[in-house]
């Protein structure tokens, strides 16, 4: 079974080589249906894989198999988290393009099958990544996963802030990549290594009883700044909204379902394997790195989320608000909250991808995204004002949600005083969701008023008058866009209702992980309780909000926040430098022992 | 004696200094750039910055290419490939990530009429 | 946030990822230092496998799946640049105008593009011998093609590099990469096993099984795509006219 374990990003990308070579003669139809085959070809394979994954499937390409104890060839790793990464990242990407299916506008005339071979290279490379167990490889498919994407995010060349939103997130990004560059070279300079497994092994020689030095923790500080560029942990988030607000809504789907999560995945696998070790960084420095991280990150991205009105945006600061939720609690290095984490990721997925769905289906009916501006008009969309509404609920932590699920595992796992974190920020992203939804699909409440007097910069973010994504405005909504984003919330369903799911899941998140530890992963009354304690203060907070908007409208004191959004990438840029040395500085008791 | 120790240890590390110099003018570029296509240039000189670290990581004193057409295989120490290879992967990402800016760069300008990051409008809040 | 205010921060990270850098670069292995166990493992490697270059050892055979990931990025790249710059819709094309060179740039493109070519390709093709592979060749044998640009006019470009022809070219050289990585799962082996051809003999242009192969597969990838990455631009600065005229 490990020989197939390369196939996992070499079928998607030869997919797409065969798209790009025969697709411009084909049929629109055809060269999508071809499309969709090889990305579920892709998930079918991971799953098949899964039921194998214990222990851990692990494959030398080339057949260079390490002989005594040394290979020069480069290793991937089959285990739970990295296969389930891949048929997340795989079905997703199915969901992706059945929701672009034959609707949406795909330029340039005359190469159909571009947008397709585009989205399989996208899974490609986060499948390659998922199942990285070598530095630098897991660096070439982080490479090609975001190439892909600054390509995909300014596909609509006509749009200003598309160009100007994907120029943004490639620049910061590119430049993360270079930071985890560097950190790869000292980490081979060190340990003469880039299997992580032996980087770990050779750390762990070099620094003998003494502990990590000076080069250990630049190298930890280097790498983990590429990945939470990535996963869009503050302060290095600015990318995110602008790119997501603008990418075409498939896509954004990806980005916001897995590509960000991706980012916290890779944190959790690079600390787990690579400086968990004597040689590595201590427990307590990692985790108070990443808990301070995560917990800036859940609050920054719940108060942002609260006060926009752009639809797309709004749904960005909420990813962003979750990632914060998740790298809490891969932050806290406990077995218990890595299932949490895990449970989550798959729940939010789902349910993310599917608010995606119902945002992208009111742009390409209204040709706007603007809170203010489609105030009541989306009455008789009942289908999609439903399914938009239950989301927001399950964002809340709704149970039996798979988001439910993993946030109360997570809860459970990280301790009072940060659950009040996972409380807040899903309630107040989940009422914002639920505030558009009231507003928009049912017309409650007093028209939103533009702000009186002189109109901020701040306030011209707003979506109105933005181009629909299919060829003209849809008149009514077509069947596979209705249907793609009801398919997702159920699945997040699933996660938290099949029964025996939870449990596997953290079984094989055990398994993989360092603690040596299982846990039992099931529902608590304290976790329910916690739930719906979220969800009733979302619904709280979205009522009051839709009829008394003056009692909750943005306060000066949020105005400095937003003025940081500004726009700028030399400001994004500066702040990534700030990041890094918040991170070297947090780190820093490491080597000071 | 003292002085020459001193010049051995800063040859020692000197290679590596200058690729975290380059590196840190890069991201200073980077940040206080008024033009897109002059940011673009930084983040490649970023990227030259891995290709010192890489390639000085694997020098090897009085070590010639590792590449056995012309030498004996064992008659003269070579420096190391695997940065090589390495350092090549890293030129061709580089390459084409600076196509896909430069291709983002060509339509802000034809968009917004400007390539200075100063005065684009969009995005805010 | 006003550039003093961004200066601030830039100093203040800037400062922070300075000291971080210095101090590993202190505690790095002394430069020039004998100590590269991969590398010594990978020369190792490579001479068992017939191979003289070890660098083209290392990229075509034992990190062959890296090379996989980035010749797909140059893929992945050319259709995003296919993509990014396209003729929007508030654009038309103009042909462009044939103009004058002077006698002795056309003499020169003329005398030097099938020596380039020519270069290219020997580079290409003695990838697994002597310095160079199919990346650098591919680039040179592209760039040779553009001289034509120089020597005649855009015109003459175009008849001799149907772009169209090289991006099928382009995606089928990256298919052919990744075919040749299914073949050794097919045959009972590990994906890009280097397994399936004899290694031959030592520094020969046949020798090292599957890696001249695959570094020609490159080489045809790269010349494709750079020709069409070049073309695209070179698209937008000649022929792509702003307004929707004509």
């Amino acid at each position: 079974m490990h020989r197939l374990l390369p196939l996992l990003p070499a079928v998607p990308l030869l997919g797409a080589g065969l798209l790009v070579a025969g697709g411009r003669h084909l049929p629109r139809p055809v060269a999508e249906a071809f499309g969709c085959l090889a990305a579920a070809t892709t998930a079918a394979l991971a799953i098949v894989l899964l039921p194998h994954s214990s222990p851990a499937l692990v494959e030398w390409v080339g057949g260079w198999f390490p002989k005594g104890g040394e290979s020069v060839g480069i290793v991937l790793i089959g285990d739970g988290p990295s296969l389930g990464m891949a048929a997340l990242v795989s079905l997703l990407t199915l969901a992706a393009l059945a929701y672009s299916w034959h609707y949406f506008d795909e330029p340039p005339r005359g190469h159909a099958g571009t947008f397709p071979a585009l989205i399989l290279l996208f899974q490609g490379g986060m499948c390659g990544f998922a199942v990285a167990g070598d530095l630098f490889n897991a660096f070439v498919f982080f490479e090609l996963m975001s190439a892909v994407a600054y390509a995909l995010t300014g596909y609509r060349i006509d749009e200003a802030k598309a160009v100007q939103g994907a120029l943004s997130f490639a620049l910061v990004n590119s430049l993360g990549a270079y930071f985890m560059l560097m950190g790869i070279a000292l980490l081979y300079a060190r340990t003469g290594e880039l299997a992580m497994a032996k980087i770990a092994e050779g750390l762990n020689a070099a620094a003998g009883h003494h502990g990590p030095d000076a080069l250990t923790l630049t190298a930890f500080v280097l790498v983990l700044t590429g990945l939470l560029v990535k996963s869009a942990a503050v302060p290095f988030q600015f990318w995110l909204p602008d790119a997501h607000a603008v990418a075409p809504t498939p896509v954004c789907m990806l980005l916001s379902g897995v590509m960000v999560e991706l980012g916290v995945y890779g944190v959790w696998r690079v600390y787990g394997t690579v400086f968990s070790g004597p040689g590595g960084l201590p427990a307590a420095d990692v985790t108070r790195t990443l808990v301070v991280l995560g917990v800036l990150t859940g609050a920054v991205g719940a108060v942002m989320c609260w006060y926009q009105r752009h639809i797309k945006r709004l749904l960005a600061f909420s990813t962003i608000a979750h990632t914060g939720l998740f790298l809490i609690a891969v932050g806290v290095l406990k077995a218990e909250a890595d299932d949490g984490a895990a449970l989550y990721i798959l729940g939010h997925a789902g349910v993310k991808a599917a608010l995606f769905a119902c945002a992208g289906i009111l742009l390409d009916r209204y040709g706007t995204v603007d809170e203010f501006s489609l105030h009541g008009r989306a009455r008789h969309l009942r289908g999609v004002g439903a399914t938009f509404a239950v989301a927001g609920l399950a964002l809340a932590g709704l149970p039996p949600f798979g988001t439910g699920l993993g946030k109360a595992v997570s809860e459970e796992a990280v301790g009072a005083p940060l659950t009040v974190v996972y409380v807040a920020a899903s309630a107040l992203t989940g009422a914002a969701v639920l505030r558009v939804a009231a507003r928009v699909f049912l017309g409650f409440g007093p028209r939103p008023e533009e702000r009186e007097g002189e109109e901020r910069e701040e306030d011209k973010t707003s979506g109105a008058d933005e181009e629909p994504e299919t060829r003209q405005r849809l008149v009514r909504v077509p069947r596979t866009m209705g249907t793609v984003p009801a398919v997702l919330l159920a699945a997040a369903l699933a996660v938290g209702v099949v029964p025996g799911f939870a449990g596997l899941v953290g079984h094989a998140v055990d398994e993989a992980g360092t603690w040596g530890v299982f846990s039992s992963v099931h529902w608590t009354a304290t976790g329910v309780l916690l739930d719906l304690l979220s969800t009733l203060l979302a619904v709280g907070l979205a009522l009051v909000a839709v009829t008394r908007p003056g009692l909750l409208s943005a306060p000066e004191w949020a105005l400095p926040l937003r003025r940081l959004q500004s726009g700028h990438v030399g400001d994004y840029v500066a702040w990534l430098l700030v990041g890094t040395t918040l991170l070297g500085a947090l780190a820093l008791p490491a080597v000071l022992r | 004696m003292g002085s020459e120790s001193a010049v051995t240890a800063v040859t020692h590390v000197l290679p590596y200094l200058v690729a975290a110099y380059v590196f840190l003018v890069g991201c200073y570029g980077l940040a206080t750039s008024r033009n897109l296509i002059h940011a673009v240039g930084c983040l490649a000189v970023c990227q030259s910055a891995t290709y010192v670290l890489l390639l000085a990581v694997g020098y090897r004193d009085g070590g010639t290419a590792p590449v056995f057409s012309d030498i004996r295989p064992g008659s003269r120490p070579v420096v190391d490939p695997v940065v090589q290879a390495l350092t090549l992967t890293d030129v061709v990402v580089g390459a084409t990530v600076t196509a896909l800016l430069l291709a983002l760069t060509v339509q802000i300008a034809k968009r917004h009429g400007t390539v200075d990051p100063d005065e684009l409008r969009e995005l805010r809040g | 946030m006003n550039p003093r205010a961004r200066l601030w921060l830039v100093v203040l990270g800037g400062g922070g990822l300075a000291a971080l850098l210095v101090a590993a670069c202190l505690r790095l292995p002394a430069f020039g230092g004998p100590w590269h166990p991969y590398g010594d493992r990978a020369v190792r490697a490579a001479l068992a496998r017939h191979i003289a270059n070890t660098i083209a050892s290392v990229n075509f055979d034992q990190r062959a799946f890296d090379t996989m990931g980035e010749m797909t990025i140059l893929f992945a790249a050319v259709l995003g640049c296919v993509v990014l710059l396209r003729q929007a819709r508030d654009e038309h094309r103009d042909p462009p105008e044939p103009c004058e060179v002077a006698a002795p740039v056309r003499r020169y493109a003329l005398v030097v593009l099938p020596i380039a070519l020519v270069t290219g390709l020997y580079v290409i093709a003695h990838g697994q011998l002597s310095p160079g592979g199919g990346f650098q060749g591919g680039v040179v044998a592209a760039t040779a093609l553009h001289l034509m640009y120089l020597g005649a006019d855009y015109a003459a470009l175009e008849r001799i590099r149907p772009v169209e022809a090289f991006e099928i070219g382009d995606a089928l050289s990256a298919s052919a990469y990744l075919v040749l990585g299914f073949a050794g799962v097919l045959a009972g082996g590990a994906f890009l096993a280097n397994t399936l051809l004899p290694y031959g003999t030592f520094n020969t242009l046949s020798s090292g099984g599957t890696v001249p192969l695959l570094n020609a597969a490159i080489g045809m990838e790269v010349a494709s795509a750079v020709v069409v990455l070049l073309a695209r631009f070179l698209d937008q600065a000649v022929e792509i006219e702003e307004g929707s005229g004509s």
